[in-house]
This record gives structure tokens, C-alpha cells and sequence, in this order.
């Protein structure tokens, strides 16, 4: 049966018809909906776990352990992993292991743009890269019996193109395979130096046997079109070139990205004239290619940023271009905002008013930095907030802790947040620290996480009390308030910025695009009321506009969150 | 055939995902290779979104590019005048007369352009537009008013009525199902 599926959940079909049976994941764009449709399996236990470096723990436990396992993560999750990936490269798995990155070239979702190929170059450690939905379901299969024969992890590379993208999906059925023998192996699994010492030869000698293999397998494929242009490329980047050429160049599809085949590209290259690199992101193909003395052109043309497409790759290999019309006018530009009725609008705007730094950290809150709030002073990675605020307030000192908070969401704050609050506290300043809980996940798309009570399945389980957590570390001031009230929110916060020693303010309600949550009737403005003084639009909520002079309220998208109630100052909102 | 381009583009939250997943089953079941591209994340917080449709032997690109669409659906008039330069020689438009101020204007910083459909008109482009936010609020939700423009698209579009019953009965949950098929119907005669 052929299926429209999303690259993602094709990769879901193909841990389940693998036999997976255990998958633990931290949620990350482009990568979320992998670990999300894996759970729908009953087969499958599915976990979210507190960061990646947990996820990826787990999962190589359960290899260990004897289960077919998986972990999934964005690209800058990998960073996160990356300590515990470094060695399972060196003590091999007991059970398949698959491990999912997603990275993210353009940034629609993301704070960089790095390219997780150099991660598995670094870590030795085999990595594959699907083009489309029926790869990934089908690749994710292979890559099982390859963890198993290689005595490998394999990293699966995924991007939002080939992540985000519907194509269709031959079905099958199930594999279970026997749950392998658990034998203690101390040689194998206890990393200690004279351990580690012995497994770095196996790690090299599993390269070249993976590379030996690369030379003639299914998933490097040559389209030979004959003529004079070969294109060397592999993922998404194929489907690009693909399209633009067809008929007119030859190609060789790299579907091992690591390590790279030698014999099979000399014999490509040897065969047409010019040869083209096209890879997104960085030089990895390249590089390889141009160590081997072969004559190949690629980033001088095609450069290291963002995504490619079918019209780049035609414009710089053939000169074409398309025609087309635009509209006569400055189109203004639409950015993310925060939703109506956000939670998060409140806090920032009482931060904005007073005019407070605040370190900032990832998620929905990240939008606290656009117009007209404008909050937010840096965002660097996930639970950076804390723990740079701490360095901040240690090199400016006192009066600058008068007037500086972190701001970090409550999943981010399980993430990675808590070590950096754990450090404000022992290495003491007076820092304060707003976590911002809304109960969910909520950039990602509202994943459950250890604040919320409720597992990936969404059945009942253990929740983090955060004000006892906060305590347990060692900050005495902790206290929660509601940023639908302004005047509450705003009081707390010059109050802990006061005070002389740490603080954690939980800024607590739920995301408004929850379910369980109930909307108010929209409200509406009092054209008799209202001055036109533009107060209300300091808010920066989409829902609120300023038409012929008297402020709007759009009823589509009001949820009679009530802020902007507090903000008017001639009651000129009501219900 | 030579792969047809489609693009549905709107404001996050005015559920293109669904929209697009209904085209995509219909293309499918007419027997078409089908890509379909969305982004999700951040974008859908109330941003610019687009989504990408292509049909054909077999396709390759999941993305469409400047000149490439044989068909742009709008959500939202500002949007179908950002997007209108992905748009091919002699496509067609379908746009929803829903206008939604993005922040820029919301804040003064920019004014939302006035008369877009005749502007979009004069560059000698078939416009159809139709009020589907009160199409859909008739249905019962005016969230259903991306059901209402497949309605429209359908209209304008060869497939089987069964075809897109179908669909709908596939991507849209049984509780929403009877509103989600009168926002269609209404869009259909629209």
C-alpha cells in the first residue's frame, strides 16, 4: 500500500517495521516528528527525555542491553549528545543502533546553521543521508543491519526539506527480531584508558571495512546520462540537481556520507569532464574529492550558506533564470510573533517597561526579542540564559544585577537550565532567574516534558515540582506569579531585582493554543473611549491593531487574554 | 506529464498544513507522484508560511521557486502579494479577501498596501478571489476557511468530487467532519 508520508514519520514506519523497541528523544525542529509518530506504535516504547545527552544514554543503553534502540535530535542536539556519541563510537553496540539528526540549512527553526556532518566525521562514526520519504523508511531499515554488522552506531541525516516534506511510501510489515544476549563484556563497554586503548584500533578498522563496503552498495548510486558533466551529491541537494539538469548531466548519488567512498568517485570523476559538487551547508564532499587530487568545482560556486534549489542550481550551471512578477509595492514583512493571549506577552512587556537586560534562552519566548517589545538581549543556546546572566552579573557586578534577569522557558529549564542555577547559587550572585512555565513544550509544538505530568503517550506521570527544585539547589527566593497580571508580575520582578541574594520568579499559565485551555469571548473597543494613544500596541499583540485613529481588536484572533484591559488607561476595552 | 507546481501561503495558524494534506491525498489517489513541503517551528508562530505542492511522473524538488507555481492559494491578501513573483507566466491565483496586520503595521512601522487584488490584476494575473473567512463563518468555524479556498480550488480543478470527500474524511477528525464539508460546499459554489 503506497502512503503520502512526511519524511519524518516514514522514519517512524521504518523504526517500527525494524523491530525498535526502544526510542528516546529530546524534541528539536526539524527533527520532533520522528520520536512523535514513533510513539503512535504500540510496539515501540517511545520516551521524551530531559535533554539529548539523556536521550542518547538511553538509547545506547537499550543496544547494550540487547533491544533495537533509537534516539532523535536537531542538529545543535547533537552538540548536546555529543560527549556520550564520542564513545559509543569506540564500544560499538550490542543491538542496532540508529541515531536521527536533523539539521536545519536556512534557519527556518534554528540558531545556527552547523552541519552535522562534521560530527560524524569527528566521531568515526557511520552516517547516512536519505533524499526523500521512501529513503528514510527504507534506509532507516538497512541501517539496523549495518549497526549490527559493523558493530557501529549510524547517525541518520536528516534536513527540513527531506524532514518536512510528504512523498509517497511503500508499506510493510514488521521484523522482530530476537532480543540479542546481554553478556557483561568489560573489554567492550568499560571505557576506562587500557579498555579505550584497545577499542581505538577496532574503531579505524570498522572505517575502512564501512569505506570498502561504500564502494559498491545500494545506497551510492551512479545515474550515468553519459555526456560531459558529472554531479557529485548526496540528500536533498540530489533531488535540487536532479530537477535543474535531468538528462543533461550524470550523476553519483552519495547516500554513505561518511565515510566517503574513494574508487567510486575516481572512477565518477574520471568519466566526464567537469565535476560539480553540490552539497548544502559545508565543503565535506569536496574536501574529500580535492584530497584525492581530483580536479572538482563546488563551494566557488555555490558558496557555504543557507539552502539550494532546483532555480540555484540551474542559474549557476546553466544560466537560467525564470521569469516573474512582483508586486508594485513595499510588501512589510510578516515575522513570527507571539500568539494572542501568549503568556509570555506579559512578563516581557513589564521587563520591556522597566527597561531590564535579560539573557535570554530557546523557544516560543525567544519572540520576546522582536518589535515591539524588543526585551531580549542575547540568545545563545539552550539553558544559556542562567547561566550567562551569572557571567554577566559576575563581570559588571552589583548594579548591574539590579537590572538583569534570565529569562528561560520550563522544558529548556529541565534541558540545561537547572546546572546553571545550580552554579548561581553555589558560586553566588545575586542573579534572578524567571522561568517562564507554560506547562508544555511550545515551539516545538507542544511536547509533554518532565514539568508537566504527563508522558510522551500522555499518560500520567512523576512532574518536577519546580519551586522545590529551585529551593533544593540552594535559592531561598522562589515565587510564582501570574503574567495575565500585570501589576502582580510587574511588582515581582523590581522586587527580586532588589533583593541581595538569588531569586527565581516561575512565571506560571499555560500555553493559550492549549486544548484544556478556555478562551474568553474577544474583546472589543469602546470607540468612544478610546484616545488613540497607542498604548495597547506596546503590547505586540497580532490581534491588536490601530485603524482611523481608535485601536482594533481582530475577533479571529483575540482570546480575551485581558492584558491590554490593564494597559488602556481610559477603560476603553471591554468585553 | 512535466510536474505541475501548487503553493499555499498564509499567515501560522490559518492551517495551510491541513489545506495542503488534502491536495497531496487528492493528487496521490489520482494516481500522481506527490511532493508536499511545509515548515513547521517557528514560522507557524504567526509568521509568513508556505507550503509546496508538486505533482507529476515523477518529481524531484520538493521546493518551488520564483516563476515555477502554475497555481498560488492565498490565505491572506498581503501574503498572495508577497508570494506572487514564485508564480509562472499565465498561473492562476485564488486568494482568500482576508487581510491580517502583520507586526510592522500593527506597530506603525509599515502600511499594509491598499487595493492588492486590482494591483495583483494589473500585473495580468487571473485573481480569483473569494471572502472565505465568512464562507467559513457560516459553516460554523472560521477556522475552516482553508477548507472553504479547497472548496474554491476544487471548483476550479478537474478531480473527482469523490476524490476530495475522500480526503477530507482521511485529514480531518470525525467531530469536525459535517462543518469541514460544508466549508467545502460553500467554497465550491462560492
Amino acid at each position: 500500500m503506497k502512503k503520502l508520508m512526511l519524511g519524518n514519520e516514514a522514519f517512524a514506519r521504518g523504526l517500527y517495521e525494524a523491530g525498535v523497541t526502544v526510542a528516546s528523544s529530546y524534541p528539536g525542529t526539524p527533527s520532533t516528528e520522528i520520536t512523535e509518530y514513533t510513539a503512535k506504535y504500540d510496539e515501540v516504547y517511545a520516551e521524551w527525555a530531559p535533554n539529548e545527552k539523556v536521550a542518547m544514554e538511553v538509547a545506547i543503553g537499550a543496544s547494550i542491553a540487547g533491544s533495537r534502540a533509537f534516539c532523535a535530535m536537531k542538529h545543535v542536539g547533537l552538540n548536546v549528545a555529543a560527549d556520550p556519541l564520542y564513545t559509543v563510537s569506540y564500544t560499538g553496540v550490542n543491538a542496532g543502533l540508529v541515531i536521527a539528526v536533523a539539521d536545519d540549512p536556512g534557519m527556518h527553526s534554528s540558531q545556527n546553521e552547523q552541519d552535522s556532518r562534521h560530527h560524524a566525521i569527528a566521531s568515526k562514526v557511520m552516517m547516512i543521508e536519505p533524499s526523500d520519504s521512501a529513503e528514510c523508511k527504507d534506509w532507516v531499515k538497512k541501517a539496523y543491519d549495518l549497526s549490527e554488522e559493523f558493530d557501529t552506531p549510524v547517525i541518520v541525516r536528516m534536513c527540513t526539506r527531506v524532514a518536512h516534506s510528504q512523498s509517497s511510501v511503500e508499506l510493510c510489515d514488521r521484523v522482530e527480531p530476537a532480543q540479542k544476549e546481554y553478556v557483561k563484556n568489560a573489554q567492550k563497554y568499560v571505557m576506562v584508558p587500557a579498555n579505550a586503548k584497545v577499542r581505538h584500533p577496532f574503531v579505524e578498522e570498522r572505517t575502512e571495512k564501512i569505506r570498502k563496503y561504500s564502494e559498491n552498495c545500494e545506497f551510492n548510486k551512479v545515474i550515468d546520462n553519459g555526456g560531459k558533466i558529472g554531479i557529485i551529491t548526496s540528500g536533498i541537494s540530489y533531488q535540487y540537481a536532479r530537477e535543474a539538469m535531468g538528462d543533461k548531466a550524470s550523476y553519483l548519488k552519495l547516500g554513505i556520507v561518511n565515510p566517503l567512498p574513494v574508487e567510486l568517485i575516481k572512477d565518477f570523476c574520471a568519466k566526464y569532464e567537469t565535476v560539480y559538487v553540490i552539497e548544502e551547508l559545508d565543503d565535506i564532499i569536496e574536501t574529500h574529492c580535492k584530497a584525492l587530487g581530483l580536479d572538482v568545482k563546488g563551494k566557488e560556486l555555490f558558496g557555504y550558506i543557507g539552502e539550494f534549489s532546483q532555480a540555484v542550481v540551474a542559474e549557476k550551471l546553466l544560466g537560467e533564470k525564470n521569469e516573474f512578477a512582483s508586486f508594485p509595492e513595499n510588501v512589510p514583512v510578516r515575522p513570527p510573533v507571539m500568539c494572542a493571549g501568549c503568556p509570555h506577552r506579559g512578563l516581557f512587556y513589564c521587563l520591556s517597561k522597566n527597561k531590564v537586560t535579560v539573557s535570554g534562552d530557546i523557544g516560543c519566548y525567544t519572540l520576546g526579542a522582536s518589535a515591539p517589545l524588543s526585551s531580549i538581549d542575547t540568545t545563545i543556546c539552550m539553558g544559556a540564559s542562567i547561566s550567562a546572566l551569572h557571567g554577566m552579573n559576575k563581570a559588571r557586578g552589583a548594579e548591574f544585577e539590579k537590572k538583569s534577569v534570565a529569562v528561560i522557558g520550563d522544558s529548556t529549564f529541565m534541558h540545561s537550565g537547572i546546572t546553571g542555577l545550580v552554579n548561581i547559587a553555589y558560586n553566588a550572585t545575586n542573579s534572578t532567574v524567571i522561568i517562564l512555565d507554560n506547562s508544555i513544550t511550545g515551539m516545538t509544538g507542544h511536547q509533554q516534558n518532565p514539568t508537566t505530568g504527563k508522558n510522551l503517550k500522555g499518560d500520567p506521570a512523576a512532574a518536577v515540582n519546580l519551586e522545590e527544585l529551585c529551593k533544593a539547589v540552594g535559592i531561598k527566593r522562589v515565587r510564582v506569579v501570574d503574567p495575565y497580571n500585570l501589576a502582580e508580575t510587574e511588582a515581582a520582578i523590581k522586587e527580586e531585582l532588589a533583593a541581595e541574594e538569588p531569586s527565581v520568579i516561575i512565571s506560571r499559565r499555560p500555553c493559550a493554543l492549549l486544548k484544556y485551555v478556555q478562551h474568553k469571548p474577544a474583546l472589543k473597543v469602546v470607540n468612544d473611549k478610546c484616545k488613540g494613544c497607542k498604548m495597547c500596541l506596546k503590547l505586540g499583540c497580532p490581534a491588536i491593531s490601530v485603524k482611523n485613529g481608535k485601536a482594533v481588536i481582530e475577533h479571529t484572533q483575540c482570546v480575551g487574554c485581558g492584558i491590554c484591559t490593564e494597559v488602556c488607561k481610559f477603560d476603553a476595552i471591554s468585553e | 506529464m512535466n510536474t505541475k507546481s501548487i503553493m499555499i501561503v498564509g499567515v501560522g495558524g490559518q492551517g495551510s498544513l491541513l489545506a495542503s494534506r488534502l491536495i497531496g491525498n487528492v493528487l496521490l489517489a489520482q494516481g500522481y507522484d506527490v511532493k508536499v513541503s511545509e515548515v513547521h517551528g517557528m514560522s507557524q508562530r504567526g509568521g509568513s508560511v508556505v507550503t509546496y505542492v508538486k505533482y507529476g511522473d515523477e518529481v524531484f524538488s520538493p521546493v518551488i521557486e520564483k516563476g515555477e507555481a502554475d497555481v498560488i492559494i492565498s490565505f491572506e491578501l498581503l501574503e498572495a502579494a508577497r508570494w506572487v513573483p514564485y508564480l509562472k507566466k499565465g498561473g492562476k491565483l485564488i486568494t482568500s479577501t482576508q487581510t491580517l496586520d502583520p507586526m510592522p503595521v500593527i506597530t506603525g512601522a509599515a502600511e499594509y498596501p491598499a487595493e492588492i487584488v486590482s494591483k495583483l490584476e494589473a500585473l495580468g494575473i487571473t485573481v480569483t478571489a473569494i471572502d472565505a473567512l465568512k464562507l467559513a463563518e457560516e459553516a460554523g468555524n472560521a477556522k475552516a476557511s482553508n477548507v472553504v479556498l479547497m472548496g474554491k480550488v476544487a471548483s476550479q480543478t478537474d478531480f473527482d468530487d469523490k476524490l476530495w470527500q475522500d480526503a477530507i474524511e482521511q485529514c480531518v477528525p470525525p467531530k469536525f467532519l459535517e462543518l469541514n464539508k460544508k466549508a467545502f460546499e460553500l467554497g465550491k459554489n462560492a
